[in-house]
């Protein structure tokens, strides 16, 4: 088990370095843009001075290794930031502060985090129930209707966009039928029920275009392990159809199951956006198309540095079980 | 979202070095599928509409961004006048609400941007990935280090996320359908530089080219000649998949509003203008989606039949009681020797 251990140490330390790496790349990126940095991060409606006083707090005449030092001691231990008569200290882990909205982009992200949270992983169950359970029911009807027509769903989900199946969702079962109101988010604590109901769409329409890859590559690879010997040993055996599905058969798409969904995360994150936008849910999403639109350079570097840690640890976990799930990953 | 699914089937795949008569053999493996062959002809027919769109709309008389004000009721809040959305011979498909403009022109020159804006930024992918990749597997093992955390950390950022951020502070005077592109491609190169390096890789050790190597080659030379074309069935196989993928990405940034942006048309763009119409101008709405469902569909299915024809042993592992004879008839029918 030692070997394990160092395995997962090893990952955790690359974990580590990925993520200094990102930030490093993305606080380069975006504060070496054309143009006037502070102009931009203070907002087109700022005064002369208003941006003179951005540009001392932003450091910007320091060289930029002294500025990205500057901003990892906020990170780690907390910076004060003066805005015109009061000081404010924004406490560790300290993202900046967006000028535009007086706010700070830690606080902002906090706010916004639970939405999305419970978007991404509520979504998350949907879409390995459905799509594991379609896989499962594909490889064992394997050659009959039942499994041409389900491989010809799960192809047209995977060509569906998110925002096309949202949009159809809104328009047929909000709008047409009236099954369900307009989505409007209410926090779990406040009331379980109505926060199932109201993110019931949003997590069908996140879901639904995961699902279909998980089911191809469930199916596939429990058609592939049919294949294998054992398989055969085990019906010689007189072991029956539904033990060697469900018990011998699903084994081996485990792993792969693990290593998409780790894979797919970074993608789903960019689907929730598109979800959040859709339906009008108050996540980080959200509030990162508004930053974008509006060029809120420190909320846009706070969210992307945010959601690149949420992928870059969802991998290294994923890696992780991966090798306990699979003995045979050869541990390096 | 096929990407990972891809990269965890072609990981374990054996490698395939096609010989003299490898495209013939692809065209009757690929032939042999029946989806695919409708997928490649819809496909084709779409590349065909995208690229004779200005002959289309001239044949029926409008340009994509002219507005027909006349033809919008203004009294019941800007619907298009008459049936059905304002279809007429002037205007095959109908206008827009509000502002009137002809949809048949928008929809073909959003095929456009679609299809050139995917296929650029997967030519910058591919590109990127391939040298890298190469590099990697054939540099001094600092130099692979080097690359291999770099695309470690390229396939770690979320794509749409960082699209969406660097297309905010690129000025906007850049012409946005290449600088879409060029985001796309700058962004998600780091899966084909993985399968690349892991191929070159295996082929580094066949004997093939070790001959080649010890007869007093020099490396570029090796790579050109000997590596390059055992790297193509990966790399299209890979590319056929990251170009639907591709035109989902441009058309949710579009429906953003961060990627294109108007006048110049982009499905994505169409909507998200259309979804408070979808009562009063069903097409305006349903055009748009039914396009990027059926290219996203038949470009899919396209890549799932170059795949299986490239990798006829993945595919045929997988074909285990599934009844598809006929797949299974061509490639009995094939002369034996001449690959692998």
């Amino acid at each position: 088990m030692t070997g394990f251990v160092g395995f997962a140490l090893r990952r955790a330390l690359g974990m580590v370095i990925t993520l200094f790496a990102i930030s490093v790349i993305v606080y380069v990126v975006f504060y070496v843009t054309p143009g006037n940095v502070a102009q931009i991060t203070c907002g087109p409606r700022c005064s002369p001075a208003q941006v003179h006083q951005v540009a001392e707090q932003l450091h910007l005449d320091d060289p930029l290794y002294v500025r990205y030092w500057h901003f990892l001691q906020g990170l780690f231990a907390g910076q004060d930031y003066s805005t015109g008569t009061a000081v404010q200290h924004c406490s560790a882990p300290c993202l900046g502060l967006s000028y535009q909205s007086d706010q700070q982009v830690t606080q902002l992200i906090l706010a916004k985090l639970p939405v999305s949270l419970s978007l991404v992983f509520g979504a998350m169950v949907v879409w390995l129930v459905l799509g594991v359970g379609t896989g499962v029911l594909s490889a064992w009807r394997r050659g009959r209707l039942s499994e041409r027509l389900l491989t010809g769903i799960t192809l047209a989900g995977v060509a569906t966009p998110v925002f096309v199946i949202g949009l159809v969702l809104l328009i047929v079962v909000c709008g047409e039928l009236e099954l369900l109101p307009f989505p409007q988010y209410v926090a779990l604590t406040d009331d379980p029920e109505q926060w199932a109901w109201n993110l019931l769409l949003p997590w069908l329409s996140l879901a639904l275009i995961e699902a279909a890859a998980f089911a191809r590559l469930t199916r596939a690879s429990m058609l592939e392990t049919l294949a294998e010997d054992h398989i055969r040993t085990f019906r010689a055996y007189g072991v029956g159809e539904r033990s060697i599905i469900g018990r011998h058969a699903l084994r081996g798409a485990f792993a792969p199951v693990i290593a998409l969904n780790a894979n797919n995360f970074g993608g789903a994150v960019g689907g929730a956006v598109l979800t959040e936008t859709l339906f009008g849910l108050p996540g980080i999403g959200q509030e990162l198309v508004h930053a974008v639109n509006v060029v809120d350079l420190p909320v846009v570097v706070g969210m992307v540095l945010v959601i690149g840690f949420f992928v870059v640890v969802a991998n290294a976990v994923a890696d992780v079980l991966y090798a306990v799930a699979d003995r045979r990953v050869v541990l390096t | 979202m096929s990407e990972a699914l891809l990269t965890a089937q072609t990981s374990g795949t054996d490698t395939v070095v096609p010989g003299a008569s490898g495209a013939r053999q692809f065209w009757r493996r690929l032939r042999a599928q029946r989806a695919a062959l409708v997928a490649a002809a819809v496909v084709a027919l779409l590349v065909l509409l995208a690229l004779a769109a200005p002959l289309l709309t001239a044949i029926e008389g409008q340009d994509p961004t002219a507005y027909h004000p006349s033809l919008i009721d203004s009294a019941r809040g800007g619907v298009p006048v008459g049936s059905l959305g304002g279809i007429s011979g002037e205007h095959w498909l109908g206008v827009e609400p509000q502002t009137g403009r002809d949809l048949f022109a928008r929809l073909v020159y959003g095929a456009r941007v679609s299809l050139g804006v995917a296929l650029a930024a997967t030519v910058v992918q591919v590109t990127i990935g391939v040298v890298v990749g190469v590099a990697a597997a054939l540099g001094s093992r600092w130099v692979d280090q080097l690359l291999s955390r770099i695309t470690d950390i390229i396939v770690a950022l979320p794509l749409m996320i960082m699209a969406l951020a660097l297309l905010a502070i690129v000025p906007s005077t850049f012409p946005r359908p290449v600088l879409v592109a060029l985001v796309i491609g700058l962004i998600a190169w780091g899966n084909i530089a993985k399968i690349v390096r892991a191929q070159t890789l295996t082929l580094k050790g066949l004997d093939y080219v070790s001959a080649s190597r010890l007869s007093g080659w020099g490396t570029w030379q090796v790579a050109r000649r000997e590596l390059l074309p055992g790297l193509a069935a990966p790399v299209i196989t890979y590319s056929a998949l990251l170009v639907p993928q591709n035109i989902t990405v441009e058309a949710a940034l579009s429906f953003l509003g961060v990627g294109v942006k108007p006048p110049t048309p982009s499905w994505g763009q169409m909507l998200t203008a259309a979804d408070v119409w979808y009562q009063a101008a069903p097409q305006y709405l349903l055009l748009p989606a039914g396009a990027l469902f059926v290219t996203v569909l038949a470009l899919t299915v396209l890549g799932d039949g170059v795949r299986t024809a490239l990798d006829p042993r993945a595919a045929s592992r997988l074909r285990v009681g599934t009844g598809r004879k006929r797949e299974a008839r061509a490639d009995a029918a094939e002369p034996k020797g001449g690959t692998s």
